[in-house]
């Protein structure tokens, strides 16, 4: 079995002169596996993801995302490694409001040669075929204005941005909680399909536990965390 | 850099109004600088093409600058003039190759008239040593002939043989003081210069003469027109005096000494000045007002690039959202830097860049309005370096002040992590 795609040991951490806000014994995540993660908001779980992201950094403990140790990588190094092999969708207002839907979609070949390359000659049609594949068939679609979408299109362009240049990691924080019911699971069948496909690994953040269903693996953050939800 | 360079392109659209209203304070403040400059070194490269090729002027005492303001750009007036004998002795020095000798006090509608001889049209230069010549017609050759300018000739109209008439003093020719019964013809018109010269009507200085008989004590001797022309033309018209002497030289060198000479002449009083450093110690006398229209007009830029400082800092806020995705989807702190900084960069150039189109419009259609008021004709209009230098600076300095948003974009971003809590 290969390297753990997420490995948390001891981690604390702790914003600025505030309370500790995470500490988590243990947790992983291992290749290939589409993990559901509760957490009601205010338990820490943005905290977590901006952890595993890379753009913040833990005062102790051990943080291996994909085979790197998070905790003593250099800055630039973290940059790198989420441009190159990692995909972030938002629980909202996901897109570059300057930007197409192609354009919204193409932006981490902007910032990752290795993101680039994977994404074949033809980035627009990579593009086309993901948003295609995540129910955005329509090409008059793809060159409007973003904020002439609807939330649940909105969040389809995040997901094919997430997947664009076949990142090794899609890490999803709250991406549903703007759907009803029906367009959720939707969104998460499309994306757990287009996960899947990629041999990606999934990481999906929500305080609706009826989701936990949809995902190979289901945790709960508010056990895992010693620190407890702040008062 | 490529990628960075159509986001912020991307970015400035989407706030199209703002930033153009920015765009548009950074072209007027650079067109303001730009304009002034411009008019300083255009006035000086006008006048300075005005004369060239005369070693010295003389006249009666008075300023420098007078003497040369009103003998070569017919701005101003004299209150003394330079008795003919005087001339004489002049004319006839050792060390002076020509002299031309000119009157002027008489206007045409508003034209300067100018007696003179006809070696002014020989020795005469402008823009570096070119000789005045005609268009059409001859020099004066009859005593009521004159010699017109080219602007003389296309404002009034006149063609070879249109009579014209003199008035005494600049004032208007209904005033009755006029030289009514002495009236003139067009023999000749000039070439265009850009100097006075084309808003100049020369006439012979035995002509000036003529048309003042009867007019000994300053006015007007109400018999003065009961005497006929033909008797007037057997008169001596020698002139009693001239208004000043264009000299030259026969040797340059000799330059510092004549002048002395001329100035300490035992007898009538003289000023002897060099055209050139005359006209150093007129922009001596502008340089400090010119210095201060250029430091008020650098502030004004400075203000320009303070608005792009402004805009650029209050739309950090609602682009919070915008830095974090951008972090998201894999920007470095330095991308986010880069970004902000390409975006007042590109704010600078294109206002500088407009700003130097609004100059050159503006003089292109304010220069011929100059040059037909003041008769001196602007420098050379067209983009020169200057403009390159002012882009080049406005762009480089808005690249500099784009650092401040840009580092605090950079902290926040980093500080927000992914998620920015609205």
């Amino acid at each position: 079995m290969a390297d753990p795609v997420i490995d948390i040991e001891g981690l604390r951490f702790a914003w600025k002169s505030g309370p500790q806000v995470l500490d988590i014994e243990a947790f992983r995540v291992d290749a290939g596996e589409r993990v559901f993660l509760r957490g009601p908001s205010g338990s820490g779980k943005s905290t977590l993801l901006g952890l595993i992201a890379g753009v913040l950094q833990p005062q102790a403990g051990r943080i291996r995302v994909l085979g790197e140790d998070m905790s003593t990588l250099a800055a630039a190094r973290r940059d790198r490694l989420r441009a190159d092999r990692m995909g972030v969708i938002f629980q909202m207002f996901n897109l570059v409001p300057y930007l197409s839907v192609t354009g919204n979609v193409l932006l981490p070949l902007r910032f990752s040669q290795a993101r680039r390359k994977a994404a074949g000659n033809d980035p627009q049609a990579e593009a086309r075929r993901l948003l295609a594949r995540l129910g955005l068939q329509d090409e008059s679609l793809l060159e409007r204005r973003v904020s002439d979408l609807s939330v649940g299109q909105q969040q389809r362009v995040a997901a094919a941005r997430a997947l664009i240049g076949s990142p090794s990691l899609v890490i999803a924080d709250e991406p549903t909680s703007a759907l009803d019911a029906d367009a959720r699971d939707r969104f998460i069948n499309l994306l757990s399909e287009e996960v899947e496909r990629s041999g990606a690994t999934l990481l999906f953040v929500s305080h609706d536990a009826s989701l936990a269903g949809l995902f190979t693996r289901a945790a709960d953050l508010t056990t895992m965390n010693r620190a407890g939800a702040p008062a | 850099m490529t990628a960075l360079f159509s986001l912020a392109w991307s970015s400035l659209l989407n706030r199209k109004g703002s930033v153009i209203l920015t765009i548009l304070a950074v072209a007027l403040s650079v067109a303001l600088f730009l304009g002034v400059e411009k008019a300083r070194s255009g006035a000086r490269e006008g006048f300075e093409n005005t004369i060239s090729g005369t070693d010295l002027i003389v006249g009666a005492p008075t300023g420098t600058v007078n003497l040369l303001l009103y003998s070569v750009f017919r701005m101003g007036s004299t209150t003394a003039e330079v008795s003919w004998p005087t001339y004489r002795q002049i004319a006839e020095r050792p060390d002076v190759a020509w002299t031309v000798p000119i009157a002027l006090g008489d206007s045409h509608r508003g034209f300067r008239v100018m007696g003179t001889t006809t070696a002014y049209f020989d020795h005469y230069k402008y823009g570096g040593g070119q000789p005045l010549e005609l268009a059409e017609g001859a020099l004066f050759d009859d005593l009521f002939d004159a010699v017109i300018g080219a602007d003389v000739a296309r404002d009034l109209g006149y063609t070879l043989d249109t009579p014209l008439i003199l008035t005494h003093g600049l004032g208007a020719a209904d005033l009755g003081s006029g030289h009514e019964n002495r009236p003139f013809r067009v023999s000749g018109i000039l070439k265009p210069t850009g100097t006075p010269v084309d808003r100049t009507v020369h006439v012979s200085l035995e002509a000036i003469t003529a048309i003042h008989v009867g007019w000994e004590t300053g006015a007007k001797n109400p018999l003065a027109d009961s005497i006929p022309t033909e008797m007037i033309r057997s008169f001596d018209l020698t002139p009693k005096t001239v208004t000043a002497i264009f000299v030259g030289l026969e040797r340059k060198g000799t330059i510092l000494t004549t002048r002395r000479q001329i100035n300490t002449n035992r007898g009538e009083p003289l000023m002897a000045i060099i055209p050139g450093e005359a006209l150093r110690e007129l922009w001596g006398v502008t340089s400090i007002a010119e210095r201060a229209l250029l430091a008020v007009s650098g502030f004004v830029i400075a203000v320009g690039l303070v608005s792009i400082l402004t805009s650029i800092l209050t739309s950090l806020n609602e682009r919070r959202r915008e830095m974090s995705i951008l972090r998201a989807t894999g920007a470095r702190p330095g991308h986010i830097f880069s970004l902000l900084v390409l975006e007042s960069g590109l704010i600078g150039f294109m206002g500088a860049l407009i700003g130097i189109v609004i100059v050159h419009s503006v003089f292109a259609v304010v220069a011929p309005m100059l040059q037909a008021r003041y008769g001196v004709a602007f420098g050379s209009g067209g983009p020169g370096l200057l403009d390159l230098y002012v882009l080049g600076a406005v762009t480089f300095a808005s690249l500099v002040i784009g650092a401040v948003p840009a580092i605090a974009a950079m902290r926040r971003s980093l500080a927000d992590g992914l998620s920015v809590r609205l």
